[in-house]
């Protein structure tokens, strides 16, 4: 998620092993930019994620957050 | 119990402060039950007190209880203004970001968001009401409404993906966000509601009606 609402940074299969590497080195790079990696766990749900799951339909990165 | 591998990583910022769980949250509830009671019932009593001494002195009685209903109406005010909009004017990616939350969000909650601004979410502690810039805690106890002050780092992010941003950390670790977030504010939910923008009130009717 990020100020043009959410981008797709990467795309892969469970079988796809170039691709889940790309995306893998793409979650690498937006952790060291801060990002915290979410996967959204169905109603009510999500749990963080500091490796990415090969098998998860979907991980959201997310900005920290603090008390205001 | 939270394990370490589930807690919020932002935790490691806050690291003196206690959990905010349901003790935690009985605990200040109390307090500041206790604090409003502290600071008004001495006006009220001055009030009292002057009137029966002397009646020329009902001006200044009046005015000592004005003081003892201004001042947690400030408080309130101050609670309330924890999810109050941030960002009047439309943000670019607004549109997308909202798209994206809805995802995230059930059908009815989904509804609620777009007339109030504000997602409905349970949780254990509570019914939660997530704000772009805060977030309210109806307890299970229904009369009580805790005001957290808590936002995602990026200010420049569409209103719709900061309530997305808070929305997954709560549902990560709903005792974490709590603790990371300040507490601005504990009191009566009609207290609350009464200094809540009037499109939000909707939402505090809806929670309150899910915690009975």
């Amino acid at each position: 998620m990020d100020r043009t609402g959410h981008t797709t940074l990467a795309q892969w299969t469970a079988e796809d092993d170039a691709a889940f590497a790309e995306a893998v080195r793409e979650f690498g790079e937006q952790q060291a930019l801060g990002y915290i990696g979410t996967v959204p766990d169905g109603p009510g749900k999500a749990t963080h994620v500091r490796e990415l799951p090969r098998d998860a339909d979907m991980v959201i990165l997310r900005r920290p957050i603090a008390g205001g | 119990m939270t394990s370490e591998a589930q807690a919020l990583p932002e935790l490691a910022t806050v690291p003196w402060r206690q959990p905010t769980d349901a003790r935690w949250l009985r605990r200040w509830g109390r307090i500041w039950h206790a604090w409003t009671l502290l600071y008004t019932i001495p006006f009220i009593a001055a009030a009292v007190g002057m009137f029966l001494l002397d009646p020329l002195a009902t001006p200044v009685a009046l005015a000592a209880l004005a003081h003892a209903w201004i001042i947690p109406e400030l408080y309130a005010f101050r609670g309330a203004s924890v999810v109050r909009p941030k960002v009047r004017a439309v943000a670019p990616g607004e549109s997308v970001a909202q798209g994206l939350l809805g995802d995230l969000l059930g059908h009815e909650e989904r509804e609620l968001q777009r007339r109030t601004g504000l997602a409905l979410e349970r949780g254990d502690l509570g019914l939660w009401l997530v704000g772009e810039g805060g977030a309210l805690l109806v307890t299970t106890e229904r009369r009580r409404v805790h005001c957290f002050c808590v936002a995602a780092s990026d200010s420049e992010l569409p209103p719709s993906d900061r309530i997305a941003h808070l929305l997954l950390a709560l549902r990560s670790d709903e005792v974490g966000f709590a603790t990371v977030a300040n507490h601005a504010f504990a009191g009566a939910a009609w207290r609350v509601r009464r200094r809540l923008p009037l499109q939000m009130r909707p939402a505090l009717d809806a929670a309150r009606r899910v915690a009975e």
